[in-house]
């Protein structure tokens, strides 16, 4: 039933590792820069504020298909050489995540009470250090399982960087799928591998939302 | 010595305090009570550098809060405070909440600074509570890990916000325990709150405040027997 899958296993396989990697990269990179520009949003000083709150509401507004393309066609121009697609899809998509998870931190920053941030300042803490041992860690937690949903989201969206050329997971299904002329087994297992990570990353955001209200951090 | 010299405040145009003026010297326990919105905390949160003032001055050991080159990060490090709902950072245990400052802010190894959070524990009576999370935490002891946290960074001087307003009120008494002591060993303190007992045997002076003004000022013989103003008078019918 599987056998166009069978025999092409190792290059479907090895796009799916592409679109792990561009994952991870794009986590690790939106969730940091994330976690700055969430500080960004609630900052007191304008100059901070405007300009990140800019850069939010302009990405949020926008088919993120847009901003992998535009990245990939202006890059070039600004920096003067072409750039491999991995490394633009990957720079793409942690400034357009970096506005969704950056939103979620906002929200974790606005859970945690004045109250303590000033405790921690009359220790002697200064605001980076604040920021970094006491703000982002209590976001971080609080907010896990919407930090958690967006990450299946931003697997998703891998996807899309096929558009550029990227020979990730559904890319090499499609190159597949034009010598063996098999779209519905091909495609189906590209579904089913979908839905079997993202399945359990649902999963795993629902575990983190029950523990975290047990132990009264929600 | 803190010297807090006619300063007012304003939150947009509402005035929230008017002319405080008043001197702490170092050895002294201050207690200001008064009525919910009189101005209390923010004259706290001022005095720590939390809050700016519009007019006056605050001068902590001669440094002026002020002045744009005061670098109040530094200034805090010897200005403990406590606040009324305890504030524990709430993803760490006891003994991390203790140890972080004198890590991060003085530098200190963990070895030293777990060291000095035990000692700390044991003197706010609660050693076997050192990796406990606030959350398995009463409220009296959470306070005491409170206090302990800001003694970590050997202040000079201790503010406490209504330490005990939010505690059952069987806890109410091993925190003012730890505050007495702290009191009897020298600690200059500054205190809001409504317990007299507590004013009674530690308190220099009392500080009434309304309205963001002093409306009067004594020691504890002088204020709660002999209140002058009237709404000082009225104020203690209703916290006696």
């Amino acid at each position: 039933m599987f056998n166009a899958v069978a025999r092409n296993i190792y290059f479907l396989l090895g796009g799916f590792g592409v679109t792990l990697q561009l994952t991870i990269c794009a986590l690790v990179g939106g969730i940091a820069l994330g976690a700055l520009v969430g500080l960004g949003r609630i900052s007191r000083n304008k100059w901070i504020y405007h300009p990140i709150t800019l850069y939010v509401n302009f990405l949020r507004n926008m088919p993120l298909i847009l901003v992998i393309f535009w990245f990939y066609f202006v890059m070039p121009i600004i920096a003067g050489r072409p750039l491999n697609p991995f490394l633009s899809a990957v720079i793409s998509f942690i400034i357009f995540e970096a506005t969704y998870f950056g939103e979620i931190f906002r929200a974790g920053y606005q859970s945690i009470s004045k109250d303590l941030t000033s405790a921690a300042y009359s220790t002697g803490l200064t605001y980076s250090q604040t920021a970094r041992h006491i703000l982002i860690p209590i976001a971080f937690r609080r907010m896990l399982p919407s930090l958690i949903t967006q990450s299946i989201v931003t697997f998703q969206d891998t996807s899309l960087a096929f558009v550029i050329g990227l020979q990730e997971f559904v890319r090499r299904t499609s190159i597949v799928d034009n010598l063996e002329v098999r779209s519905i087994q091909l495609f189906g297992f590209v579904a089913i591998v979908f839905f079997i990570f993202c399945f359990t990353g649902s999963k795993i955001s629902r575990y983190f939302e029950e523990k975290g209200r047990k132990l009264g951090m929600i | 010595m803190i010297e807090i010299k006619t300063v007012s405040k304003w939150f947009d145009d509402f005035q929230v305090l008017t002319d405080i003026h008043e001197t702490i010297e170092r050895g002294q326990t201050v207690v200001i009570c008064g009525p919910s919105g009189s101005g209390k905390s923010t004259l706290l949160r001022c005095i720590n550098g939390l809050e700016p003032y519009q007019k006056g001055e605050i001068i902590v050991d001669g440094v002026s809060l002020s002045d744009p080159r005061t670098n109040l990060y530094k200034l805090r490090e010897n200005i403990g405070m406590v606040f009324q709902r305890f504030e524990l950072y709430p993803h760490m245990t006891a003994l991390q909440n203790i140890s972080l400052a004198p890590m991060k802010v003085r530098k200190l190894s963990r070895e030293k600074a777990e060291k000095k959070a035990m000692d700390l524990l044991e003197r706010v009576g609660i050693p076997d509570k050192a990796d406990a999370y606030p959350a398995n935490l009463s409220g009296g002891q959470q306070q005491r890990v409170a206090i302990a946290r800001s003694l970590a960074m050997e202040p000079k001087y201790m503010m406490f916000d209504e330490p005990t307003s939010a505690l059952d009120p069987e806890m109410i008494q091993e925190v003012l325990d730890v505050m007495i002591a702290l009191a009897k060993e020298g600690m200059t303190m500054l205190c809001v709150t409504h317990e007299m007992g507590f004013a009674r045997e530690v308190a220099d002076e009392i500080i009434f405040m309304d309205f963001g003004k002093i409306v009067e000022r004594g020691t504890y013989e002088e204020f709660f027997k002999n209140p002058k103003s009237e709404r000082a008078k009225e104020f203690l019918k209703q916290i006696l």
